[in-house]
């Protein structure tokens, strides 16, 4: 089955999920006076998991064809060993990593460290340029948001009180 | 009317308010370029700026500059790095991506710059000429026929599939409208769909949500495959201007998406977004067959249609502003705002009272336009060269952009996790050919849409409002055909292919 379908599968059972959620739970707690309403809560999304449940079955059970050949430029995903696959994980991991460091440890130490690391996994090993460029990024977006625009960014970890 | 333009020029050609002009274009197309930070946010930032100038048209026209300035700023981050930071850029990104990934990344920026600068100014004159008259037309739209509109806009996904991906298409959108139900409605306060998780009762974001779906899956394709970003290009700008026969091509297609974006952006709450996906499938649609497949790929047509038609809109969006006081966008809602605090009422009274601060916004737009134009092209190969950065920069800077982008919306951590998380699961959809765009509009229009489903529902008792009000009916006959025709040709598209006879 090609991944098309298996993705048309996995949707279709979420949306059964969300279906089911519509039609039999959601509405138990539902206050007397708005039972009287013409429409529901879950009104729409009733509509929305009939459609949804239809499209994904089109895809799942019509007899479009999946083509194998990819596109020129795509990337196909039955050779994506062949792919630096190891790069991309080890920058979805690091942005994980920033995402939870981001409070504890304060804007300016996780955002150099999460540039100046992304750059070294793909191959940067001029850490005489990297690090000036990483930093002087960093405090210039920093100032920017923060003192500028005056949206809040805790600068230094958590230790160090709130700052700015 | 001729009087009322010489007010306003009289007013706005002072040294003072060509300066405001001038230095609120380069604050907004600076800010704009940052991902997250849309013109609403720019101009609500800008506000306490205003307030302090004091004088109500001086003020006014700093914060049209702020407007346009950052409404160029956020397509060029659409264009450059496929991050579209606001709703109305969306489909900036369709065809100006692929043109930049094709070494024609300043061309792409002067088309958007170009295009936009005759949206808006086309829109400036309609402002001058119908104001009134549209403004009554506007009250005539009821939420069952916004509802009706929106179903329209969402029908015309299907000009973002190819042939035989109908069916996709419509999942994504679908799906997208399934999102957009997550967390607390503005009508039922009634958390839905959060499974319990606190994060949820707000929703999905809708920064998030764009720059997982098209930022970041570019990013990662850019690491997973080296040979995309040392393209031809090599970090030159080629190709600034654009030809002789791409001009004429274009003209038409800026001519017609302007006053169709002007119209939309009349039109309370349906805005530059809209206007904009409903210009780009337009112009799709009325295409020949060969410019058809081109789109998506890098048609300079679709660059112009939806860059036209946005701005024309937000222009639009002033008519129901300064003729009835009701603001149609969230940044005309904050223009309001400021309006208020700068002691002005907008309202029918407006253009009687105070001619000349109606005059003056609008012929501070048209050099708001002017001078972004004047400004902007001169900076093009400046800003293309961001293009130029090496690659090992250039990608940890787009994926700390897009997680900023998500993060100070927000100020919450938990929505960066989501925007890895909702990353992955747009690289796969792309693996296997999925359309991610109609997902993206169906977020965007799903809130919209169930508020008008919700209302017209509760005003008519029912589902009778279908049939009762004929605009509706009409709109919604617009809608089931724009669906049912691709998937009709494709098919016989394909019996034709197999060699069976059709039936005529």
């Amino acid at each position: 089955m090609a991944l098309d379908r298996w993705i048309a599968l996995i949707i279709l059972m979420i949306c059964m999920a969300y279906g089911y959620a519509a039609f039999f739970t959601m509405d138990a707690g539902l206050p007397p006076f708005m039972q009287r309403n013409a429409i529901w809560p879950s009104t729409f999304p009733k509509v929305l998991s009939v459609l949804a449940i239809t499209c994904a079955l089109i895809i799942l059970l019509g007899q479009g064809k999946s083509d194998d050949e990819a596109k020129e430029g795509d990337i196909n995903y039955r050779r994506l060993m062949d792919y630096n696959l190891g790069q991309a994980l080890l920058l979805l991991a690091m942005m994980a990593g920033y995402a939870l460091m981001l409070r504890p440890v304060g804007f300016l130490i996780s955002t150099v460290a999460f540039l100046t690391l992304g750059a070294m996994v793909l191959g940067e090993r001029k850490l005489q340029f990297l690090l000036p460029v990483t930093l002087l990024a960093t405090g210039l977006v920093w100032y920017l948001v923060q003192q500028v625009l005056g949206i809040y960014l805790r600068p230094l970890p958590y230790v160090f009180g709130t700052g700015g | 009317m001729l009087e009322g333009i010489m007010i306003g020029l009289s007013t706005a050609f002072t040294l003072t308010n060509l300066m405001m002009v001038i230095g609120g274009c380069l604050i907004g197309t600076f800010i704009g370029m940052l991902p997250g930070l849309g013109p609403m946010s720019i101009i609500s930032i800008m506000i306490p700026v205003a307030i302090t100038i004091g004088d109500p048209s001086a003020a006014l026209i700093l914060l049209a500059g702020v407007y346009y300035g950052a409404i160029f700023g956020g397509s060029t981050s659409s264009i450059l790095i496929n991050a579209p930071g606001v709703a109305s850029t969306v489909a900036t990104s369709f065809d100006g991506y692929p043109l930049a990934r094709a070494g024609k990344a300043g061309k792409a920026l002067t088309v958007a710059a170009i295009s936009s600068f005759c949206g808006g100014s086309i829109g400036a004159i309609l402002l001058m000429i119908f104001a009134p008259a549209l403004a009554t037309v506007a009250l005539l739209f009821h939420s069952s026929e916004y509802f009706a509109l929106m179903v329209v806009g969402l029908s015309a996904i299907a000009a973002f599939a190819g042939s035989g991906q109908v069916a996709k298409a419509m999942l994504m959108t679908v799906l997208g409208l399934i999102m957009a139900t997550v967390g607390e409605g503005a009508l039922f306060n009634l958390p839905r769909f959060t499974m319990g998780i606190m994060d949820l009762q707000s929703g999905f974001g809708f920064i998030t949500l764009a720059m997982a779906m098209f930022a970041l899956p570019e990013a990662l394709y850019l690491v997973l495959d080296p040979s995309r970003s040392n393209n031809e290009t090599g970090g030159e700008i080629k190709d600034l201007r654009i030809t002789k026969a791409e001009a004429k091509s274009i003209a038409p297609v800026i001519g017609r998406q302007s006053i169709q974006g002007f119209l939309i952006g009349v039109l309370p709450g349906a805005g530059a977004t809209i206007a904009s996906f409903l210009g780009y499938a337009v112009e799709r649609n009325i295409a020949p067959k060969e410019e058809q497949d081109q789109f998506g790929k890098g048609s300079v047509k679709g660059l112009a249609a939806p860059e036209a038609a946005n701005n024309a809109a937000c222009t639009g969006s002033f008519v129901p502003l300064l003729t009835l006081g009701i603001p149609g966008s969230g940044t005309t809602a904050i223009l309001l705002g400021a309006l208020i605090a700068l002691n002005v009422n907008p309202g029918p009274r407006l253009m009687v009272d105070q001619p000349e601060i109606f005059w003056a916004v609008i012929i501070s737009m048209y050099i708001g336009n002017l001078v972004l134009l004047v400004l902007n092209l001169p900076l093009i190969p400046y800003i293309a060269k961001v293009l130029a950065v090496p690659r090992n920069y250039l990608i940890p800077f787009i994926l700390f952009f897009t997680m900023m982008g998500a993060y100070i919306g927000q100020n919450n951590a938990t929505e960066l996790l989501l925007l890895v998380g909702l990353g992955i699961c747009a690289t796969v959809l792309r693996f296997a050919d999925y359309p991610l765009a109609p997902l993206l509009i169906g977020f965007i229009l799903g809130s919209m849409l169930e508020d008008n489903f919700a209302r017209s529902m509760q005003i008519y008792d029912g589902i009778q409002f279908i049939v009762e009000r004929p605009m509706t009916m009409g709109l919604l006959g617009i809608a089931a055909i724009l669906i049912v025709l691709p998937s009709y040709r494709a098919r016989r598209a394909r019996n034709r292919a197999k060699g069976i006879a059709d039936g005529d």
